[in-house]
């Protein structure tokens, strides 16, 4: 899920303020399936991050295109208007009581040597990763890959050398918001959601990608590993309610301290 | 155009006489958040920094003056000044660690709304000033404890809270503070080689700013008569305050005004036509759709744009 | 002669990249000090330095008699010192006026002083019949006489400039030749990072060669052109004549 917000924000120094939301529409989107298709959610995520991704585009050509050169204010209310519509669409889709997805993993348990594994999340886990491994190697390997990785070290370099930076765009902002819907899928069956929830999940995202440097990948991933743990530690510690003080805390501390991250570029 | 000015004052002032009460309070909803809107403007608007955490401090204020008024004694027509106070001293907080740590745009954003959000959680689980279940405010009705059985009172306060932000605004943007904030925030760095003392700047347009949103709270906790966390400190407060002068025009001094005329009565009419069933999110649909409308097509703003559109005619 | 500024030792370095190294300089307060030196020598980096935006691993930097090292750069603005930007750096939305306005606010805090200060500006640089324009709407080598005006409204003894005439045409060169030496007639000292050889040798009193962060010649422009090392620097880009200035 940070994944996907720290490609775009690397190859297009946008930030998707919107990026929370549209993994709740991935979430409810799987539960539609789920409930509507009898689609499980572990196979049926292909299809929630298929959707994003189109959305992604959507949003991308039609509104976030124009404003690519604005000053910095534009785009954060941009995103924060498309964020506002998100929600509050979801909200009158849906309601706003939280759900959750079935899935037949969920019941289902092993030992993994002397720890007591949930499958659905083990299986979250691997299929994440995967996805991971897959964008990485998509960025390493393909041509488009490579183009993107070149449009974010310096855009107007890749302009000179007549790569198709909208398309680039276009597509980069697809595929982070399809994976941010592939990772609303994922973890349907294993968190409640909400169409409010959409403002925590795009701290989490910050947080993580913060942590680990905009616009690295290596570093979405441990970051994302770093604050989860921080996270769980936290809930341990703290009543449940104050959960989300930690990640708000965790966000003000990293804002000071590592605006830059560990592995990336400092934002203009 | 001061004249213009002038007349529509004189047309608010003598309103409540003609005015049904659900309309005084559809105008004292305009007034208060034109308030907030003008008291964001200085360092929304004028200095370009986006704070989305501003509840924060209508938060403060509100839950300040009213504990204050119920355990303490105090009359509000004090309190507003501690809440203002309190607020301010969170928003010097927030200004330093943003400005000093060197957060600029969407960073600062982000630390603003952490801020608020953690300023709700701690609210929500207070168990002292109501928790969850929220703070009330027994109605007296007496004025000493800023309580009015007259509905049009509130909309004279209203209209005053406003027009002190106004002139306040109006007064920073004869001088040279607002002429420096407005260079803030078309290039910092360059300020900083022409002598400006930008982190100064920024710190002083930061609690100006939290110090009428804090008194702003006041009001709301007085005429609202109860406090929510989620209301008073959340997101869609926040959304409110900031979207009116953006769509009225961020950096001027009519813009947080004109905003408020044109999306309160919209609000009001979204509220009360699509308000029951589960709709009740639509309003701040529009809301997005409007952000997203003035970023594409009006970017500073409808005043700006209606000020060319009049002064076109003239031949210069 | 009476010394504006006193540096010395200078050194600041990148990661791995010693970017100055041990430079030293002086100046008088009516001299012009051209600062050349191949791309990379570590001249822009120099005016940071000088000018409060970075700050230097080593050195001592002495403006008007007293260490102006640490000091952020609105301060060291304050004191006389005052640098453009390579990459103009107008305000966009503004008028040249309020964009000159800035400068001078900060000498004349009063909001009418400052404007006229501005104006008398304006006109110093041959602005005048652009002063209501917005700053976006200015050809290139207005926007560097906008910059320039702004620096200069906020009455520097010393004036940075850097690379203000790359990107001008012959004509707009030597205009803003004419326009460095009036400013300099004035009582304004200048240090001036150029490329531009022509322009660099007629308007210095002295010059400064840099290369790889290091100060490797300082003299007279005659003396400098003709310098071996300079020469040697600059392989490739052999501007060995001075032209008659």
């Amino acid at each position: 899920m940070a994944v996907g917000l720290t490609l775009i924000f690397g190859v297009m120094r946008v930030v998707n303020f919107a990026h929370g939301d549209m993994m709740v529409w991935g979430m409810y989107l799987a539960w539609l399936l789920a409930t509507r298709a009898g689609v499980d959610p572990y196979v049926g995520f292909a299809a929630c991050a298929a959707v994003l991704f189109v959305l992604g585009l959507i949003v991308q050509r039609l509104l976030v295109d124009r404003i690519v050169d604005a000053p910095h204010e534009m785009q954060i209310l941009l995103m924060l208007g498309v964020a506002l519509v998100l929600e509050n669409a979801a909200l009158v889709a849906f309601g706003p009581d939280p759900q959750r997805v079935r899935s037949p993993l969920r019941a289902a348990t092993l030992w993994l040597g002397p720890l007591f594994v949930d499958v659905a999340r083990l299986v979250t886990f691997a299929l994440a990763m995967a996805l991971t491994v897959a964008l990485y190697l998509f960025l390493q390997r393909t041509d488009l890959g490579r183009t993107m990785r070149a449009a974010a070290d310096n855009a107007y370099g890749a302009l000179v050398i007549g790569a198709d930076v909208r398309r680039v765009y276009a597509a980069a902002f697809g595929i982070g918001a399809a994976c941010v819907g592939a990772a609303g899928a994922l973890v349907s069956p294993i968190l409640p959601f909400q169409p409010a929830g959409g403002l925590s999940l795009s701290v989490a995202s910050f947080n993580i990608v913060i942590i680990g440097g905009m616009g690295s990948l290596p570093g979405a991933f441990l970051g994302g590993l770093l604050v989860s743990v921080a996270e769980s530690l936290g809930a341990v510690f703290l009543s449940p309610s104050m959960k989300e003080l930690v990640s708000f805390s965790l966000l003000i501390v990293i804002l000071l301290f590592r605006p830059a991250g560990l592995f990336g570029r400092a934002a203009t | 155009m001061r004249w213009l000015l002038a007349a529509a004052l004189a047309v608010l002032l003598a309103l409540p006489l003609v005015l049904s009460s659900y309309a005084v309070t559809v105008f004292i909803f305009i007034f208060f958040y034109a308030f907030l809107g003008q008291a964001w403007n200085i360092v929304g608007g004028y200095a370009g920094q986006l704070s989305a955490g501003h509840a924060a401090f209508v938060g403060i204020g509100a839950y300040a003056s009213a504990v204050l008024s119920a355990q303490a004694g105090l009359t509000p027509w004090i309190g507003m000044l501690v809440g203002g106070a309190l607020s301010a001293a969170l928003g010097t907080l927030v200004g330093y660690l943003g400005f000093r740590f060197g957060l600029r745009g969407f960073y600062f954003v982000l630390l603003t709304v952490a801020f608020a959000e953690v300023c709700r959680i701690v609210a929500l689980n207070t168990d002292a000033v109501g928790g969850a279940l929220g703070y009330y405010i027994t109605f007296t009705g007496n004025p000493r404890q800023f309580q009015f059985q007259d509905n049009r009172v509130y909309y004279y306060i209203a209209l005053g809270l406003m027009l002190v932000a106004t002139a306040v605004v109006a007064a920073i943007e004869r001088r040279r503070f607002g002429a420096y904030l407005i260079a803030i925030r078309e290039d910092e760095s360059a300020c900083e080689a022409l002598g400006v003392n930008t982190f100064r700047y920024k710190m002083l347009a930061m609690v100006v700013s939290s110090f009428l949103t804090g008194v702003g709270g006041t009001f709301y906790a007085f005429y609202l008569f109860s406090l929510q966390p989620n209301s008073v400190f959340g997101i869609p407060l926040s959304v409110e305050i900031i979207i009116r002068p953006i769509v009225g025009g961020a950096g001027t001094v009519l813009g947080p005004i004109l905003g408020s005329f044109i999306l309160s009565p919209l609000a009001e009419a979204a509220r009360v036509y699509l308000g029951q069933g589960g709709w009740s999110g639509a309003h701040l649909i529009a809301y997005g759709v409007l952000l997203i409308a003035v970023v594409l097509f009006l970017p500073q703003g409808a005043y700006p744009a209606l000020r060319r559109l009049w002064l076109r005619p003239t031949p210069r | 002669m009476p010394v504006l500024l006193e540096v010395s030792g200078l050194s600041r370095r990148f990661g791995g990249l010693q970017a100055v190294h041990d430079l030293s300089l002086s100046m008088g307060p009516d001299e012009v000090l051209g600062l050349i030196g191949p791309n990379g020598a570590g001249k822009t980096t120099a005016f940071n330095l000088l000018s409060g935006f970075l700050a230097p691993d080593t050195g001592a930097i002495r403006f008007d008699g007293r260490s102006i090292v640490g000091l952020p750069p609105h301060a060291i603005c304050r004191l006389g010192l005052c640098r453009t930007f390579q990459i103009v750096r107008p305000f966009p939305r503004l008028s040249v006026l309020d964009n000159v306005r800035v400068g001078a606010l900060s000498r004349r805090p009063r909001m009418a002083e400052a404007r006229e200060r501005a104006r008398a500006v304006i006109e110093q640089v041959g602005l005048g019949a652009k002063i209501d324009q917005p700053a976006t709407g200015l050809t290139l080598a207005e926007r560097k006489r906008l910059e320039l005006a702004r620096a200069l409204a906020t009455e520097p003894r010393l004036l940075l400039l850097d690379e203000v005439m790359a990107g001008l045409n012959p004509a707009e060169i030597e205009a803003m030749v004419a326009l460095v030496r009036g400013i300099n007639a004035t009582g304004v000292a200048i240090l001036l990072i150029e490329h531009n050889m022509r322009a660099v040798m007629s308007l210095s009193h002295r010059i400064a060669v840099l290369n790889f962060g290091e100060k490797i010649v300082e003299g007279e422009p005659a003396v400098v052109a003709n310098h071996p090392r300079v020469i040697e620097a600059y392989l490739g880009e052999e501007y060995v004549h001075a032209p008659s200035g």
